[in-house]
């Protein structure tokens, strides 16, 4: 059985402000159709990781290949490659000056250069699938958090990714709200949609994730489908951050 | 009764006024246009230079720095005589309307370069992150994105320096720029009578009245819509 090539692979991923290294030497590799979700204290890279897939942080070592390509490459046009790959923010990031519609079409109009009538439409279609379209003309100002955020997840995937990248979408929520956004997330899951997940929402990674990661200082520490990492996590480190977030052992 | 009297036959005085309106008109109209250039020319200029100054590029943004710093830290009047007195001795003259419009475009730029600027720094870094991430070009994330937002910020401040240089329309009158105040001056000298300062004050209500009222809808239209 042929086996599929990753959507994105990180080899020996190094990043460092400064004297202080955030990332020492990361590999990873996710598949089509995974959701992946990397869970690990504060501080640990986990962000920083992310945001060097699409390059939003220049590495300073190793390479970040996505679909074989290596992005870290000066050469690479950043701009087509970020059409491939989504971006989700903890906290949303929604332009204020334009409506929900107005945040989702605006990259398929100034990037793609689609027609207004037809980025409108593949605009509301986003936000249907969001279960916003009620809320198209509505500014994010009038929005809840987690309304914001579902917006957002259609502002990232009106571009039909490769590859969405979510930087701890939940943290800024508050909790009534956290569930309808791990909805959404569930139902792109279910629909084929490949995720790398920067989460401290453990019963989504434990639900929903193929496979776990945990980092800790800049490495990762243990990786595994969620029941081994959960269940019987390998490490020290692993089992005292568990211990810590879900009030047990 | 006979100080009240005085009073109108002297600041109030209708065949002064009479004599001198088409003066006081003429001068109201350089005001106004000269205004407008300003205007047009001092806030593309700031534009363009916060825009660079958003390339963060060091060797860019030091001179932008120093030069919006002189110009804010120089009485636009000494700027002014700079251009119309100075610039003849190296070999540039130039018109006292060329003078004055240069001079307050570059008071104005450098103003509306610091607000704008102010306007870039107070959004969250998310939001050109956000833009970029989507596959927008730094230009597009500015355009699109940042200045949209930044000039809304800074329109407060803007519409309050506009109004300012606009009103320094008036130290033209230095190097004999018939601009409303100067004709009005040399209109009561002539006339012995300070009517035509009257008729001056009443132009200055006339034209930057209307400009305070636009400058405030503006201001709301451009609130966050919710």
């Amino acid at each position: 059985m042929q086996v599929p090539s990753p959507i994105l692979e990180l080899k020996g991923l190094r990043k460092s402000y400064g004297a202080i290294d955030v990332l020492h030497g990361v590999d990873l590799s996710v598949f089509p159709g995974e959701l992946v979700c990397v869970v690990g204290p504060s501080g640990s890279g986990k962000s920083s990781m992310l945001r060097c897939c699409n390059r939003l942080e220049q590495s300073t070592g190793g390479q970040v290949l996505v679909d074989g390509v290596d992005i870290t490459q000066p050469n690479v046009n950043i701009n087509t490659v970020r059409q491939q790959i989504g971006m989700v923010f903890q906290q949303f990031n929604l332009y204020p000056h334009l409506d929900t519609l107005g945040n989702v079409t605006l990259a398929l109009r100034k990037v793609q250069g689609k027609p207004r009538g037809e980025a409108d439409k593949l605009g509301m279609a986003a936000l249907e699938r969001v279960g916003l379209a009620d809320k198209a003309k509505a500014y994010p100002a009038a929005l809840s958090g987690g309304q914001q955020q579902r917006a957002a997840i259609a502002r990232a995937i009106v571009l039909e990714p490769n590859l969405l990248l979510f930087d701890e979408p939940t943290s800024a929520l508050d909790p009534e709200t956290v569930g309808e956004v791990l909805k959404v997330m569930q139902e792109l899951r279910e629909s084929g949609m490949t995720m790398l997940v920067v989460t401290h929402e453990m019963g989504f990674a434990r639900a929903a994730a193929n496979r776990v990661i945990f980092m800790d200082a800049g490495s990762i520490v243990e990786e595994g489908p969620p029941e081994e990492v959960f269940g019987a996590p390998k490490h020290e480190r692993t089992r005292a951050f568990l211990a810590r977030y879900t009030g047990g052992a | 009764m006979e100080s009240l009297d005085l009073f109108l036959q002297t600041f109030f005085n209708l065949e002064i006024a009479a004599r001198y309106w088409p003066d006081i008109l003429s001068g109201a109209g350089i005001t106004i246009g000269l205004s407008i250039v300003v205007t047009i020319t001092g806030l593309a200029l700031g534009l363009a230079l916060a825009l660079l100054r958003a390339l963060q590029r060091t060797w860019l943004s030091l001179p932008i720095i120093a030069f919006v710093d002189v110009m804010r830290a120089l009485p636009p009047l000494v700027i002014l005589i700079i251009f119309f007195f100075a610039f003849p001795l190296i070999g540039i003259s130039m018109s006292a309307f060329t003078a004055t419009w240069l001079s307050l475009s570059l008071v104005l730029a450098a103003y509306a370069e610091e607000s704008v600027w102010g306007g870039i720094l107070s959004l969250p870094r998310g939001q050109s992150e956000a833009a970029r991430s989507t596959g927008l070009t730094w230009w597009q994330t500015m355009t699109s994105v940042v200045l949209p937002q930044a000039v809304r910020i800074a329109l407060p401040p803007l519409t309050n320096r506009v109004i300012s240089v606009s009103k320094n329309v008036a130290l033209g009158s230095v190097v004999a720029l018939s601009e409303v105040l100067n004709n009005a001056q040399s209109a009561t000298s002539n006339a012995g009578n300070p009517t035509p300062l009257t008729m001056a004050a009443l132009a200055y209500l006339v034209i930057f009245i209307p400009v305070m009222f636009g400058a405030r809808r503006l201001e709301n239209r451009l609130q966050w819509r919710v």
